[in-house]
């Protein structure tokens, strides 16, 4: 190779390189901003900001789903399987929301600990398959 | 034949002009094709998803347009080194020709992920790791085309555009892997991980087939592009102008 191409080639390989490094210390510096959400762990914790809105996500637990009569006003569980917050919304529920789904939601906690949400989105997961599929699954696994 | 020949060939843009003209009604007519077999396949012909319904079928436009949105910038950025090493004039061509079809793709997957989200997730729209760096990445794509066109002289211009794309190149990793360095409402990988694909055949073979398609869509259309500017770049050279006489 020529020396002023290959002084061009190290000139690019050191530039990419730099970046790269610069970018990585910025991302591992903002790691914690870069969460989307909060786990029930962590907000047991107190990780979670105090009096502030943030998001908490996890699993729906299976059977807490109760509405309240003529409202729109709802209740459930959220767990990560280590910790269980109880999560108060009023308003419509995305088509995803189910008993076992995963979800993210924005509110605040109040006094008593419950996490009063504004917003609740579905978290999909990166599962796809025909329902017969999936129902045997299930048989498989009970 | 000899490698450094081949390199030697395709790098003059007559010798490349001819070829692409020869190869691209195959690759449009093979695109065609599949881009048809997919759409087939993936909104006729695969069933319904256990949890999405029917609404998951965007995902075979959906997924294939954010891998070419990947793709082609790494070739635009790749393209734009080997043009500032070796002063390569079709590599910047292919580079900076690259640029309005990564944009499209780019556009593509955000709309059709935004569309999907809303009654999937109940938001158009999240400022989470993985949404806001594909964002990031139409804006580089924007970018390259503006800084491209703010300078009169081509090839001055081509080599600030490269290493524009070069400097953007750090965020194709952090588009990949966002869903699995931080929380994110954006789903983890279903075909792109060493694990087994976490859908079912039926739904992967069409989903396979678009991905083909599009990936001719952009070879076939980086053609055309090309072509075009070798012959607006080349228009006072000897063999253009034969060119305009023969026909």
């Amino acid at each position: 190779m020529k020396p002023a191409r290959k002084k061009r080639l190290f000139f690019i390989i050191f530039l990419v390189t730099g970046i790269t490094v610069a970018a990585g210390f910025a991302l591992y510096a903002f790691n914690q901003n870069l969460m989307f959400y909060f786990s029930p762990a962590e907000v047991k914790q107190g990780k979670a900001p105090v009096n502030k809105v943030f998001r908490m996500g996890g699993m729906v637990v299976e059977g807490t789903f109760k509405k309240e009569k003529d409202t729109l006003k709802v209740f459930f569980d959220l767990t990560d399987y280590e910790n269980t917050v109880t999560v108060e919304y009023t308003g419509l529920l995305p088509d995803l929301f189910r008993e076992g789904q995963g979800i993210i939601s924005r509110g605040k906690l109040n006094a008593e600990g419950v996490f009063v949400a504004e917003e609740v989105l579905a978290k999909h997961d990166e599962n796809y398959m025909p329902p017969e599929v999936a129902e045997s699954l299930k048989k498989n696994k009970k | 034949m000899n490698i450094k020949r081949l390199y030697h060939q395709f790098a003059s843009p007559p010798y490349f002009y001819r070829i692409s003209g020869l190869w691209l009604p195959y690759i449009m007519g093979l695109f065609v094709l599949l881009f048809a077999a997919g759409l087939y396949g993936g909104l006729v012909t695969a069933p319904t998803d256990y949890e999405q319904g029917e609404a998951y079928r965007i995902i075979f436009v959906h997924v294939p347009a954010a891998w070419m949105s990947l793709f082609i910038y790494m070739v635009m950025a790749i393209s734009g080194a080997i043009g500032l090493i070796w002063r390569m004039k079709l590599a910047e061509i292919v580079s900076i020709s690259s640029a309005p079809i990564g944009a499209s793709f780019t556009f593509l997957a955000l709309a059709t992920g935004s569309i999907w989200g809303k009654p999937m997730w109940n938001t158009w729209w999240v400022w989470d790791a993985r949404l806001t760096s594909e964002l990031l990445l139409l804006f580089l794509y924007l970018g390259v085309m503006a800084l491209y066109n703010a300078i009169e002289d081509k090839r001055t211009a081509a080599r600030a555009v490269a290493i524009l794309a070069l400097v953007g190149v750090v965020n194709i990793p952090v588009i990949h892997y966002s869903v699995e360095w931080w929380n994110t409402l954006h789903q983890g990988p279903t075909v792109t991980k060493f694990d087994k694909p976490s859908i079912h055949l039926s739904m992967l073979i069409p989903l396979l087939i678009m991905a083909v398609a599009f990936k001719l869509y952009y070879i076939g259309s980086l053609f055309m592009r090309v072509r075009t500017e070798i012959i607006v770049r080349e228009q006072k050279s000897k063999w253009v102008k034969d060119l305009a006489e023969e026909s």
